[in-house]
């Protein structure tokens, strides 16, 4: 048994206790990476001597009562570590060796004492669902390598998945933390839009980017979200509100719970193992005094053409401020500064980034503005009201969180709308900005396993929390671990 | 619509400073048309009198006060860069000799 098998809290009374130490801590991670991640590829750069500099500083602390102390984190490379490589796993940034400030979220995990373990694979500036898009080593599924992780943050779930760290950051604009989740069989929350700072966080798609933990536990999820949650001044879209306890909010209690099922989160298209999966979650719900009724999203079958228009649009606007001007990757071979920004983003970008970036220029261009872009905007607003009149009647959404389980490596990735299309039942939830979680509930009979996805109204991640931790307490789906490299 | 020609896809590519090959504006203009074509969709949508979303919180422009603080050095912005002259960022010449 792993130190990571126990709880964040557990961890914190062991310390307390000085039952082990955090130089013991950092040294599972370390001890673990050095295992398997040449197998899995988690990680893009390693913080090691820091790590352990760190560690034996906290353990000549006598106040251990940080939220986070001593806890092994990793972090999403698309969020800016201070003196640490992000390199977004594009080429663009491989040399991105020394950034300036850290992100408002990893200044918040330092404040409660949380170690820097490392930085974490993705998909190139988090385009993809696989962590094919890596212009380095794609991350593998720990419980297959055969299989892709899930993506963007792949290398978020996969490193909690297979026991390299306690608990990591990453960042989900259409699915990027609940899909790799749902597919490494992990916790992982998209908090509502605004709930925590993006200051820091190499922008994507502005309007839809968050940041949120991924972790082994419900419970842990929640502690570590109390701590990166809250108003930001750096970030003017962070929203102004009271920041409640989530931990508090894990009662067990679900009684009179009213949970909504979109018949279009179980319709055609949704593999029949996952659906069952869903099924049987909803009968454990009954039983412990929830109800269940099916309802309608009548928009959703329109969030995959939505998004992409509107994400690839805002994506090319953000991706513009790679110039090669004031940091990354020059190219050698320009003869003006025209040929100079062309060049350089041309070798520095990989093949699905200059989809997108040519897609969402194509989609704001002058005579395609309004057909395009401004009417996906439009079909949002009718996405957002589809939810907002479910959460009139219900508490909580619940269906599955993609439609099927990991799929192979190299299975989508030659078909861009295939791989779009494995977004489909994550996606409406960030155009409607509510939050949603995945959690695991079921493996598939090859032994992969399934997220199971619960959708709260906006700021509403108590109830999300409480209705994810209920089914975690009737069940021991979230206690399944991979085999790789031995029990972790 | 839905038929993207491969000028169309070149000037967007331009647009967007990228400088693509021949085969890759091929591959692209198979892309866009095909992701255009899928969004065409959308246009089953009846949107008569629906706004716009641009953001989902009810938030309005945030001004705060413009007074300079402490941020970073003129050192720490360039130490990043891919060249630099007289503690500036420096770009090959605008215009080609």
């Amino acid at each position: 048994m792993s130190l990571f098998d126990h709880s964040i809290k557990e961890i914190e009374a062991k310390l307390h206790n000085k039952e082990i130490t955090v130089s013991d801590l950092v040294d599972t991670s370390y001890k673990r990476i050095h295992e398997v991640d040449d197998k899995v590829h988690a990680f893009l750069t390693l913080d090691e001597e820091s790590a352990r500099a760190k560690a034996k500083e906290l353990d000549g602390e006598t106040d251990t009562t940080a939220k986070l102390f001593g806890i092994p984190a990793g972090i999403k490379d698309n969020i800016v570590t201070k003196g640490l490589r992000t390199t977004c796993a594009s080429q663009f940034l491989r040399n991105f060796d020394d950034p300036l400030y850290d992100a408002t979220v990893v200044d918040k995990l330092h404040a409660e004492k949380a170690v820097t373990i490392g930085k974490l694979n993705m998909d190139e500036f988090a385009m993809g669902s696989s962590n094919e898009n890596s212009s380095f080593t794609p991350t593998r599924n720990p419980w297959n390598t055969d299989y892709v992780p899930g993506g963007s943050s792949g290398g978020s779930a996969a490193a909690v998945a297979a026991g390299e760290v306690l608990f990591s950051l990453g960042s989900d604009t259409g699915g990027s933390i609940r899909q790799p989740a749902a597919f490494c069989g992990v916790v992982g929350l998209k908090p509502t839009y605004g709930l925590v700072s993006r200051f820091g966080l190499v922008a994507f798609a502005s309007s839809l980017d968050q940041i949120g933990p991924l972790t082994r536990s419900v419970e842990d999820n929640a502690r570590v979200l109390e701590v990166i949650a809250g108003h930001d001044k750096m970030d003017s879209t962070s929203a102004n509100v009271d920041i409640p306890s989530y931990t508090e909010a894990l009662t067990g209690d679900v009684k009179g719970l009213k949970i909504a099922v979109p018949k279009e989160y179980l319709a055609e298209g949704v593999n029949p193992e996952v659906k069952e999966a869903v099924l049987e979650a909803l009968k454990v719900y009954e039983s412990l005094g929830a109800t269940w009724e099916e309802v309608s999203l009548p928009h959703s079958k329109y969030a995959v053409a939505t998004y992409y228009l509107i994400s690839s649009s805002e994506a090319s606007a953000n991706l513009a401020r790679f110039d090669g001007v004031r940091y990354g990757v020059r190219s050698e071979n320009a003869e003006n500064m025209i040929d100079m920004f062309k060049k350089s983003r041309s070798e520095g970008f990989g093949e699905e980034v200059k989809r997108r970036i040519m897609l969402g220029t194509f989609a704001l261009s002058s005579g395609y503005y309004d057909a395009y872009y401004k009417k996906a905007q439009k079909v949002r607003t009718l996405i957002k009201n589809d939810f907002d009149k479910i959460f009139e009647e219900y508490d909580v959404v619940i269906g599955p969180t993609t439609p099927t389980p990991a799929f192979k490596v190299g299975e989508k990735i030659k078909d861009p709308l295939t791989m779009y299309a494995n977004d489909i039942l994550t996606i409406p939830v960030n155009l409607a900005g509510v939050p949603g979680i995945s959690i695991p509930c079921g493996l598939s009979a090859e032994g992969l396993p399934i997220g199971l996805q619960i959708i709260g109204k906006h700021f509403d991640e108590r109830t999300v929390y409480r209705t994810a931790h209920a089914f975690e307490q009737a069940t021991d789906h979230h206690k399944k671990r991979p085999q790789i490299g031995g029990a972790n | 619509m839905a038929e993207i020609t491969k000028e169309q896809v070149k000037h967007v590519a331009n647009l967007a400073r990228l400088e693509i090959s021949e085969e890759e504006a091929e591959m692209f203009t198979d892309n866009l048309s095909s992701i255009i074509q899928f969004a065409e969709q959308l246009n089953e949508v009846d949107t008569d009198g629906i706004e716009p979303t641009t953001h989902v919180l009810d938030l309005k422009n945030i001004m705060r006060k413009d007074e300079p603080r402490q941020w970073i050095t003129r050192e720490e912005a360039l130490k990043n860069a891919p060249d630099q002259k007289d503690g500036q960022f420096r770009v090959p010449s605008i215009l080609s000799e």
